[in-house]
């Protein structure tokens, strides 16, 4: 179907068009010097499509033809994803760089996947079986995975195999099964398939509950705040609160198979970190190389903004395509509110009537129907895949009454807010232990869990009581509870990300410290003066604190576990200390 | 010869309509009339009428003047001889000599393939503690000094200039005050950086929107000498004059606010320009540093907010200081690793006992008891504030971080600055209680 161009502002562009037009179809606008500008329909009003321009306007003219297609924006699913940059269309950003050199080129569509690239194939059926949509016809390695060439997601009733090749290599475009549907009609199966971006892929017998933790080894998230396999979080947080590298240490950390990092508008040196960094870093899970289980989708702030529209569904994509194959896949987006932006300009553009903040009505939806996206899910085979999101948000002004902020913590399973005076004082990871929330299981148990909230609440509300009354006015016991309270933060919560020991703490080592920890806590402090209470709490944080620097396992670990177990025999009180008093 | 067209349709703010064919988005043109000749850009197209903004604002345009399109986008020359060079917003010469010469670039190149970037790793020593020390200022950074009129922003920018010892430095001027123009040259010629230095400056008598150009010029001239191999360091200010021009612009044009009149790709218009910031991978590097003031000193204002949510780190000056809460240097956890081995601890726990003095100063404030250990800090903060703090300290990184340690000896038992005790056994100075 063809069109001609009538008006051009920003990224939007108005083609008249000839015949029937699709809404979400892809078009191409052509420039009079060759170059064809992707793009999608966002309306159709008589004979107008209204389209969003995935590449710079500039150069376009009025009377340009424009050539719409019957297809949604798609992504290419098969073996090769993994380890690869793409942007939020799915180009692979180091092919173009080998092609076009340090800028990104217009009009430069790319495929994702390679279609030359041949893969040692190993066959998973046989001819006679029947089989639907989603199911296992065989296996290429992909690193340490085995990535299951699945019968087409789209494809609808039952498919007889008829032919399927042999064990050996095939390139990845190569037919490996013939099929024949209800009908008697043939359809071949490649390595490769297509799937629409904006329409959930989720292939399964029924959706589960989230039930297993997933631990990113934040201690403050994984005892307090903790997160599922299969759910959702969000962390929203003034610039410079530390949103990005929670993100980035998640993504290093994160007990999962598969990890897709969205760079959604954001910085594009925070991915060159990451591209940077991954390949030389190891798995916590395999030893081998991250990158072995990571794709990075970016579309950074200075990449076209309808790209970045496009990119969170790009990536929610390649995770739920992983998730079909049983695996345990984390989505980390940064930052959701750009892409809410994205929508924001564009909504502006199409004069639709604003809502808060001039965002368009359909915010909220749009971002529920995104975080619905995740979930655990047990597929046809018996197995349980999970897909969990987790997106940062960064609302105007640091002020989470705004839109994005109040449509995003509707939806999801945790709430990990980050705080601009825990930013300023240095205590990272910046999340307020006292706002933020989680509905989710995690690996301390609840009641231990309860037991240190309380004490964080009563802390915080003597701290505000000593604004108003001095510390004087406090009670020797109260004054002893808000320090026991610093301690948990200072000696637990805080943890520094830039430390190869304390930025990461197990599962393991989180029960046995928390343990610890709460011992110190049942400690009655048996103390007259505020100061002694205080000469005890800095005693016990500052061994906490360089307790976390030891790797676990080693004699210096138990060597310091045994003096904070004598000192809490001792009541804080060692002969020292008597002095101080 | 290019044809031109008269129907001009409407004038508004700083935008023309006009109605003609054959015009391509974004293209350049040029209102001819009986008084003056006025460039102008594309910004939107319907049907035949053609929208342009008029960079030195339509004031004194007819509808008897005519609209020549020029069939390309804004471009600029470039070549060594722009060195040492004075143009204006627009790009004229400001300085009595003839229009550059060069190869034309293109205003607004392409965003940078991120595969195509180097992870920064090397470290601009400024001399003053505050950045060298807690927010390292790094090779390639886009940051911005957010402050309030009054304040010494500009001198402080031309400070961290002089000391950055860059190949080439881009200087873009906008709203600027007459004599801040002249104290920049002034500061340039002292420092014997005038010569490879560019100069784009707008001042605060020119056409408002003819500022719109200023960060554009400067980046592209920059990244082509980043291109060459060049170290770049551009020097921007005061971007809150160009988001004010955008904030015009798009009000004309009836576009939808998001807050406070400016428009909803602010972040979008301001990220394109300040992730032109960039290390080459087989070539220079372009480093980008900005003075935002704040309107009303509030940091959640529209143009601050969205420059923090893009730029790598602010810098804050308030009252002559380099804040050390809410400054900061998202790069330097990038090169503070290897310098010495007590720069990442110096720089948390240095800053965290100063926000504990921060509440003892507000509990004495208040008339409450203050107890051993709020003297301490009361006494800490004071003098980190006069040894570190103070803007007229200008001493290598090392020292500083010397001088910390002292402070901390004089001020503290090891144990209460909760730094770890490896540290603490190396670097406590000799002398101080341990
Ligand atoms: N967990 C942490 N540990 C140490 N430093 C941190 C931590 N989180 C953030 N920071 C510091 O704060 C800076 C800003 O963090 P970042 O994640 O980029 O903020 P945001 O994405 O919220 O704007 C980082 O560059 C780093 O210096
Ligand atoms: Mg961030």
């Amino acid at each position: 179907m063809r069109g001609r161009i009538v008006a051009v502002f920003g990224n939007l562009v108005v083609a008249e068009c000839e015949g029937p037009v699709m809404q979400n179809a892809v078009a191409r606008c052509h420039r009079a010097d060759g170059a064809q500008l992707l793009s999608e329909v966002i309306r159709v009003h008589d004979n107008r499509a209204d389209l969003q321009v995935f590449e710079e306007t500039r150069g376009l003219k009025v009377g340009d033809p424009v050539e719409v297609s019957t297809d949604l924006l798609s992504v290419q699913l098969g073996p090769g994803l993994l380890g690869q940059i793409f942007d939020g269309l799915q180009n692979p950003l180091p092919e173009l760089a080998e092609r076009h050199g340090y800028f990104l080129p217009t009009g430069g569509s790319t495929p994702g996947l390679r279609e030359d690239r041949v893969w040692q194939f190993e066959p998973a059926g046989r001819v006679g079986d029947v089989m639907q949509a989603g199911d296992t016809l065989g296996y290429v390695p992909e690193g340490i995975f085995k990535h299951h060439i699945m019968v087409p997601f789209g494809w609808r009733g039952r498919f007889t195999v008829q032919y399927i090749a042999y064990a050996g290599k095939r390139q990845a475009d190569e037919v490996i099964a013939e099929m024949t549907d209800e009908s008697g009609a043939t359809r071949n199966v490649t390595m490769l398939q297509r799937w629409p971006v904006k329409v959930p892929l989720n292939v399964s017998r029924e959706r589960l509950l989230p039930s297993s933790p997933l631990v990113t080894r934040v201690r403050m998230i994984d005892s307090l705040l903790p997160v599922m396999r299969g759910g959702t979080y969000c962390i929203p947080g003034p610039f410079g609160a530390g949103k990005t590298v929670l993100q980035q240490i998640t993504s290093r950390n994160a007990d999962v198979d598969v990890v897709v990092v969205a760079a959604c508008g954001e910085r594009a040196g925070e991915v060159v970190e990451t591209i940077q960094e991954f390949p030389r870093l190891s798995d916590p899970r395999t030893g081998r190389s991250l990158m072995e289980r990571t794709v990075i989708v970016c579309n950074t702030s200075a990449m076209p903004v309808a790209a970045r529209e496009a990119s969170v569904y790009t990536a929610v994509t390649l995770g739920e395509y992983y998730r079909q194959m049983g695996l345990h896949v984390l989505l980390l987006a940064d930052s959701t509110s750009r892409w809410a932006q994205a929508m924001r300009e564009l909504s502006g553009r199409l004069e639709e009537i604003p809502g808060e903040e001039a965002f368009p009505a359909y915010l909220e939806s749009r971002i529920a129907a995104f975080y619905e996206r995740a979930g655990a899910v047990r597929l046809r085979t018996g197995h349980v895949g999970t897909l969990t999101i987790g997106g940062t948000v960064s609302p105007a002004g640091g002020n989470f009454e705004e839109p994005v902020t109040q449509a995003t913590l509707k939806v999801v399973g945790a709430f990990h807010g980050l705080s601009t005076a825990r930013a300023h004082a240095r205590r990272y990871p910046a999340i307020d232990p006292l706002d933020s929330w989680s509905r989710y299981a995690g690996i301390i148990e609840a009641k231990k869990v309860a037991q240190v909230q309380r004490l964080l609440r009563r802390g915080n509300e003597i701290r505000q009581m000593t604004a108003v009354v001095g510390e004087e006015g406090v009670s020797v016991h109260d004054y002893a509870t808000m320090l026991k309270a610093e301690f948990v933060d200072a000696a637990y919560l805080q943890q520094n990300a830039f430390d190869d020991v304390d930025g990461s703490t197990n599962a393991e080592r989180q029960e046995l410290v928390f343990d610890r920890l709460l011992a110190v806590l049942d400690m009655e402090l048996e103390v007259t003066e505020k100061e002694q209470a205080r000469a005890v709490m800095v005693k016990f944080t500052d061994l906490f604190r360089n307790w976390n620097y030891v790797a676990m396992g080693t004699p210096e670990f138990e060597a310091m576990a045994g003096e904070i177990n004598d000192l809490v025999a001792l009541g804080g009180r060692d002969p020292v200390l008597e002095d101080v008093a | 010869m290019r044809k031109y067209f008269d129907r001009i349709a409407r004038i508004a703010g700083n935008v023309l309509t006009v109605h003609a064919e054959g015009v391509t988005y974004e293209e350049l043109a040029v209102v001819v009339g009986e008084e003056r000749s006025a460039p102008a850009q594309v910004i939107k197209l319907e049907g035949d009428q053609v929208s342009l903004q008029v960079f030195a604002g339509t004031q004194g345009l007819s509808t008897r003047d005519r609209v020549r399109f020029l069939g390309h986008p804004m471009e600029f020359p470039y070549g060594d001889g722009l060195l040492g060079r004075v143009f204006d917003g627009a790009g004229r010469p400001r300085d009595e000599r003839p229009d550059p010469e060069g190869t034309l670039v293109r205003l607004g190149s392409p965003p940078v393939n991120p595969v195509k970037r180097r992870l920064p790793d090397r470290m601009i020593r400024t001399g003053i503690p505050m950045i060298d020390v807690f927010n390292s200022l790094v090779e390639s950074q886009k940051l911005p000094i957010f402050s309030v009129a009054g304040e010494p922003y500009n001198a402080l920018l031309a400070r961290i200039g002089l000391q950055a010892d860059a190949d080439v430095i881009i200087f873009g001027g906008m709203g600027l005050r007459h004599d801040d123009y002249l104290e920049f040259r002034a500061a340039f010629e002292k420092g014997g950086v005038l010569t490879h230095s560019v100069m784009f400056v707008h001042t605060a008598s020119d056409p408002v929107v003819e500022c719109l150009l200023v960060p554009d010029l400067c980046l592209a001239v920059g990244e082509q000498f980043a291109l060459a191999g060049k170290r770049v360091l551009v020097l921007l200010t005061d971007m809150t004059a160009f988001s004010d021009a955008l904030k015009e612009i798009a009000i004309t044009m009836e576009q939808i606010p998001s807050n406070r009149g400016y428009p909803g790709d602010l972040y979008t218009q301001l990220a394109r320009r300040y992730e032109k910031a960039v290390d080459f991978e087989g070539a220079g590097s372009m480093t980008v540093l900005a003075c935002v003031t704040m309107p009303g000193d509030d940091v959640t204002h529209p143009v601050p907010d969205n420059t923090g949510y893009i730029t790598e780190g602010q810098f804050y000056l308030r009252n002559g200081r380099i804040e050390p809460f809410g400054s900061l240097s998202r790069l330097r956890q990038h090169v503070n690793g290897d310098t010495r081995d007590d720069h990442r601890a110096i720089m948390d726990g240095c800053i965290q006992l100063y926000a504990d003095c921060m509440a003892s100063r507000e509990k004495r404030d208040m008339g409450f008891e203050v107890t051993p250990w709020d003297e301490k800090l009361l006494r800490y903060g004071e003098m980190f504030e006069g040894r570190i703090m103070d803007l007229a300290v200008d001493i290598s990184l090392e020292d500083a971080l010397d001088r910390c340690w002292l402070l901390l000896g004089e001020c503290f038992d090891p144990a209460e600055t909760g730094l770890r005790r490896a540290l603490i056994d190396e670097h406590w100075p000799s002398g101080a209680a341990r």
